[in-house]
């Protein structure tokens, strides 16, 4: 089968993006799905900055009002930020450390299937009877109380994205740990492929226990079970420990690939190494370890008494440590280097003040007798947006500008991605800063309106005014794609002229198959070193031959789909007796697909040695 | 010489601060304004912390311009390639230990405010020092019910407490978790469904003057569509003031005069009297305690936590409580009432009062 | 090696299961899944613990649980676990015939506790020990049949790739895919250890 230049109709494009396997189409069907819910998510994030732009708005109020703000926390976290994450992994990771594909790239796809039609399940909830409306916390004894479904759509929806982000986590774990091309020790791998890792370790840790609090939860809402059921015995605060065992490395599981990014993109533009490459490394294997013993700092004001709270006070302390050597180690990776300002570098250094104002409110917060005032309390959005927006956002955005070349083969204009980049900034700090003060002189969180005459209003409109600066550098942002897209410059192989890892090396868009012949790694930032000592390529671990890749397959979709229906049925079945054969149908299609894919040999196909050498010629011409 | 100098420069910073952050919000509610106990003693480490912060920020700002100004590449220089620096021991011990020492810093305070503050022996002794003041704090769907388990009253929405003491509360929730707050006077704790949680507050009279006797208090925790409106007030009254009004309470009864509220009077105990009591002392369990009590509700400082104290306001809250209050428990539990109806209730219910 | 290679007993390596690198992939990807299983079933297990003693007037664990059931069943899956062993063993041998004959023997042995288990099961709904009857009830029946879940998954996965390759023998292919489903099986067995221990013996003691 002839598998390269196949020209292709419209209807042929979608079933190949249906059914591949490639994790460089993986991470564009990553990118586009995470987009599409970033702006949902933004839009609701402007439907709350209006609500609160004026006290005793009626906008949207009350009930209605609950939902955006949860289906914001919840798109964001669960549908906006991972995948983007996942998408930066996949089109980068494999060929950071010279392989040819993932793993598992049946599961590969499986996983973004699975949390695709998660996304959109929890998202029908709009037009089926209301979103959920407990928060993205959704905590226990508000969210038995809630009425209608949204909260069904909450827990089944998040069950099945989850599987999926465990799936691509385990993914990329093995990945790492058995693809890397000869010579890519550990320590030679680039700082994102190490944040990849460390944080696809963090998701195989912690979101079997959002899944078992989920599975509780739907045996609450669904089945009659009494977990959270004082009444019956049950406990409201199982939840609170289990969403937080997650939800805390969850924050680490967002934030180290975005540390990686900027890793990158500070040597990259210094034209600098990495300084401390090895403390980095410590580092973020530090943080990933701490991330696991600070959750209940969460849940300081939940009357866990005073032992634990100060342990987990001091635990949490402790975190801005590594934290603190990671600013330092960038602060010096500039210094002394040729900083080129480009879109990506200007989030990358943007983010440094921005993200340490978020980590020290981080560490104010820490301080449980303080955070009493603190918690739940606008002082803490104002944080975590500082630490998710100023660390996660400027990460994926920064990412997106720079490997945007390599995904797509085009350059994005770097003038509107600095207009973008401006708007967003000044919006981001105009929005956030004020927070603080508003949260501190009393203004709790997730209200929907406020009374004049305390003190609020300056504040909250500022605020509003900001939110709408983002809103226009997102709208600045999508100009600058269509336009690239459709008369943009071609991106060379080595697009910024100063990579230093091993996807500058191939072309972009990178062939199906990445390298024609595995590279050989002789160092840290191993393109780097090829380039210092005048060689054009890599030098090649193996002789040129035919190339082993995986054969498409329909199956991942129609797993996740089966899922999807089974989630339907059971979320009705109290209504309709009829619904739980849906329930069971659906879970039939995916145990069926699963059994097919088990009974099915799969053996992948080759590509040969001609058709390489014809490509990589053409690939050199053009 | 050098740690008066370090001394001098902290206290230089805390003054600026505090000055700063004085003028934020309102003395009723803000955090930044302390007024109390405890508020205080927040208040110090959030000062704090902020201090050690700010250094770290300085220190990262100063290098940080630095580097970005004095590193950017100039015209010229496009090919040049910097020296390759693999990183620094020295450097990189320097930052590592540096930070753990500001936590160190950070961290003494922080667990000994966080013991003290979980202090609550004298609430929990088998007899009680007659001084010290208990409630029992009962959240429900967005109004507040205050017991008084040493004198046996109840009040709802305006918690009454003495000044210059420390006030103990039990804290539960009787439908979904809720949090009490009041920002000026301290931390919040969470009232769950399944536990009962125990703090204390002091309340600092100089400070309770300045606010005009009344302190703004707040559900900090998502708890349905009305969470925004779960306020409540705080009376801070002088331990004379108090005891009196304690007295008061003990044999407060519902006194009718005018024809009018006579009228209210029985449409309330037809209607009403189903959920809300109208003598401060309440023998019903709590869960028959469905609604505020209202013993005092002329004294009141809102309407349903919210509305100015007027009879236009409680006569719209009567008429239809779901535009003030999306979501609340008493809509639809007492039939259409006419217009007449609704002015003989009102003035009922101003009419009930202890002061 | 490569996958598609014809073995024989001779050419066969000794650890077939990571010969190839798809091979070395699925056994190091399901050690790490097993790695999120076991905190899935520690968060499990913590909850039961946190509400075990919730009875809220139903059955407690003293007055339900019965002691020779349990035991019998507890003595097959552990028996069943050592099975799986023989047929990895034999699978190491290039003996096909003797690998399945074992894990034949596996999954009846896994068969008999699954059915003492939905016994047990309805036994306890009789008794007015059901999923909503307390915290206890739903934390007793969320744990114990979230492992029944995955013995099911188990029986039908080894069963599954027995009658698949039946008619082909082992090659690197499969031979992959049959440790990871005896990796899983051990797993479940020791499962059911801690929680023979933790429910039924704990429960017992009181």
């Amino acid at each position: 089968m002839s598998t390269l230049a196949r020209k292709k109709g419209v209807g042929a494009v979608i079933w190949d993006y249906l059914t591949t396997v490639d994790h460089k189409k993986i991470a564009i069907l990553y990118l586009i799905a995470g987009g599409i819910f970033f702006l949902a998510g933004g839009v609701e994030a402007l439907l709350i900055r209006i609500q609160l732009a004026v006290p005793n708005n009626d906008f949207v109020v009350g009930g209605l009002y609950n939902q955006i703000l949860t289906m914001h926390g919840t798109t964001m976290i669960f549908l906006a930020a991972m995948p983007l994450v996942f998408a930066m992994m996949n089109a980068v990771v494999p060929i950071q450390i010279g392989a040819r594909d993932v793993a598992f790239p049946f599961l590969n796809a499986l996983g973004f299937w699975l949390f695709f039609f998660g996304g959109v399940f929890l998202n029908c909830s709009w037009f089926l009877g209301g979103a959920p409306d407990a928060g993205w916390t959704s905590y226990a004894s508000l969210s038995l109380e809630s009425p209608g479904h949204g909260i069904d759509f909450y827990v089944l929806g998040l069950q099945i994205s989850g599987f999926g982000t465990l799936i691509g986590g385990i993914n990329f774990l093995v990945t790492i740990v058995t693809m890397r091309a000869p010579g890519m020790t550990y320590m030679r791998m680039p700082l994102f492929t190490w944040t990849t890792f460390v944080a696809s370790a963090l998701i195989l840790f912690a979101f079997p226990p959002l899944t078992v609090g989920l599975i509780l939860m739907m045996m609450d809402r669904l089945f009659g079970g009494n977990f959270f059921d004082p009444a019956a015995g049950g406990n409201t605060i199982i939840w609170e420990h289990l969403f937080w065992i997650f939800g805390h490395p969850e924050v680490y599981i967002l934030v180290l690939p975005a540390f990686g990014i900027f890793s990158e993109i500070f040597a990259t533009f210094s034209k600098k190494r990495l300084f401390g490459y090895s403390s980095m490394v410590f580092a973020t294997v530090l943080i990933g370890f701490l991330g696991f013993m600070v959750w209940a700092h969460h849940m300081f004001t939940a009357g866990l008494g005073p032992v634990a709270n100060a342990i987990f006070a001091v635990a949490t302390m402790a975190i801005a440590v590594p934290t603190g050597i990671k600013i330092f180690n960038w602060l010096f990776t500039m210094w002394g280097g040729n900083i080129r300002f480009t879109t990506p570098m200007l989030y990358a250094v943007a983010f440094i003040p921005s993200f340490v104002m978020g980590g020290v409110t981080g560490v104010m917060n820490a301080a449980a007798a303080a955070d009493y005032q603190y918690h739940d309390s606008y002082f803490v959005v104002a944080h975590f947006h500082y630490v998710i927006v100023g660390g996660v956002v400027f990460g994926l955005l920064a990412g997106a500008h720079y490997w945007w070349p390599k995904m797509f083969g085009k350059m994005l204009s770097e003038k509107l991605g600095k207009v973008t980049f401006w708007l967003f900034f000044i919006g981001f700090h105009l929005t956030f800063f004020i927070q603080h003060f508003l949260g501190l002189m009393g203004m709790p969180r997730r209200v929907f309106t406020y009374l004049p005459g305390q003190g609020w209003e300056t504040g909250n409109l500022i605020s509003t005014i900001g939110a709408f600066f983002m809103a226009t550098a997102t709208v600045v942002l999508l100009i600058n794609i269509v336009v690239t897209t459709v008369k943009g410059k071609k991106a060379d192989a080595d697009a910024w002229g100063d990579g230093r890892t091993l996807e500058w090396a191939v072309a972009s868009p990178p062939p199906e198959y990445n390298f024609a012949q595995t590279p050989l790694v002789r160092g840290l930032d191993a393109y780097w070193i090829e380039k210092m000592e005048g060689r054009k390529g890599l030098t090649p671990a193996e002789p040129l031959g035919d190339i082993h890749m995986p054969n498409p397959s329909i199956l991942p979709f129609i797993i996740s789909l089966g899922l999807f229906i089974a989630a339907f049925g059971f979320m009705y079945h109290k209504q309709h007796s009829w619904s739980l054969f849906v329930g069971i149908a659906g879970l039939l299609i995916t145990l069926g697909s699963m059994f097919l894919r088990s009974v099915i040999d799969d053996h992948g196909f080759h590509i040969h040695k001609e058709e390489i050498l014809e490509a990589e010629n053409k690939g050199v011409k053009a | 010489m050098k740690k008066w100098l370090l001394n001098w420069r902290l206290f230089s910073l805390f003054s600026v601060m505090a000055l700063l952050l004085a003028g934020c919000g309102k003395p009723f509610l803000s955090t930044l304004q302390p007024a109390g106990e405890v508020a205080h003693m927040q208040y110090s480490l959030m000062l704090l912390s902020t201090a050690i912060m700010v250094l770290v920020i300085i220190v990262v700002t100063i290098i940080f311009v630095y580097v970005v100004i004095r590193f950017r590449q100039r015209k010229g220089e496009e090919k040049k390639i910097p020296k390759q620096v693999e990183g620094s021991h020295k450097l990189e011990i320097i930052w590592t230990v540096i930070p753990i020492l500001l936590l160190i810093i950070l961290a003494v305070p922080t667990v000994s405010a966080t013991f003290k503050l979980a202090d609550v022996k004298p609430m929990n002794k088998e007899k009680r020092d007659k001084n010290t003041v208990v409630v029992n704090v009962r959240a429900n769907l967005y109004w507040w019910e205050f017991e008084y388990p040493d004198y046996g009253i109840i009040t709802s929405q305006d918690l009454v407490v003495p000044t210059n003491q420390r006030v103990y509360f039990n804290l539960k929730s009787s439908d979904v978790k809720h949090s009490f707050w009041i920002p000026a006077v301290g931390g919040k704790m969470d009232t769950n469904t399944e536990n009962k949680n125990q703090f204390w507050l002091e309340f600092d009279q100089k400070a309770a003057d300045k606010a005009g006797g009344i302190f703004y208090g707040k559900c900090a925790e998502l708890c349905g569509p009305s969470h925004a409106l779960m306020d409540f007030k705080v009376k801070a009254l002088p331990r004379k003031e108090f005891d009196q009004w304690v007295e008061k309470m003990k044999h407060a009864k519902p006194v009718v005069t005018d024809p009018v509220a006579k009228q209210g009077e029985e449409i309330f105990n037809k209607s009403c009297i189903g959920c809300h009591a109208v003598t401060p002392v309440d023998k019903r369990p709590e869960q028959a305690r469905t609604a505020p009590n209202l013993a005092n509700f002329g004294d009141r400082e809102r309407i349903a936590g919210i509305l100015d104290h007027t009879e236009a306001n409680l006569k719209k809250w009567l008429k239809d409580p779901n535009s003030v209050k999306p979501g609340n428990k008493m809509a639809g539990t007492y039939g259409n009432l006419t217009d007449e109806q609704i002015n003989a209730l009102t003035k009922y219910l101003m009419s009930l009062k202890v002061e | 090696m490569h996958v598609e290679e014809k073995l024989t007993a001779e050419t066969f390596p000794a650890s077939p299961e990571k010969a190839t690198l798809e091979g070395k992939n699925k056994f190091i990807g399901f050690w790490t899944f097993l790695g999120g299983e076991t905190v899935m079933f520690a968060s499990l297990f913590a909850t039961f613990l946190a509400l075990r003693d919730k009875t809220a007037n139903g059955p407690t664990a003293e007055e339900l649980f019965k002691m020779p059931l349990v035991f019998v069943a507890t003595m097959l899956l552990l028996t069943s676990s050592l099975t799986s062993v023989y047929a990895m063993y034999h699978m190491k041998n290039f003996d096909f015939k003797k690998m399945q004959l074992w894990l034949g023997v596996t999954v009846l042995l896994g068969a008999g506790f699954l059915g003492l288990e939905i016994f047990e099961f309805n036994e306890y709904v009789h008794e007015g020990f059901k999923f909503s009857t307390s915290a206890f009830s739903s934390s007793f029946y969320t744990l114990v049949g979230t492992h029944g879940a995955h013995v099911t998954f188990g029986l039908l996965w080894i069963l599954t790739l027995m009658i698949r390759n039946a008619k082909r023998g082992l090659n690197l292919y499969n031979a992959p895919k049959f440790y990871v489903a005896s990796l899983y099986w051990h797993f479940i067995d020791v499962v059911w250890v801690f929680i023979f221990t933790v429910v039924y013996l704990m429960g017992m003691v009181g």
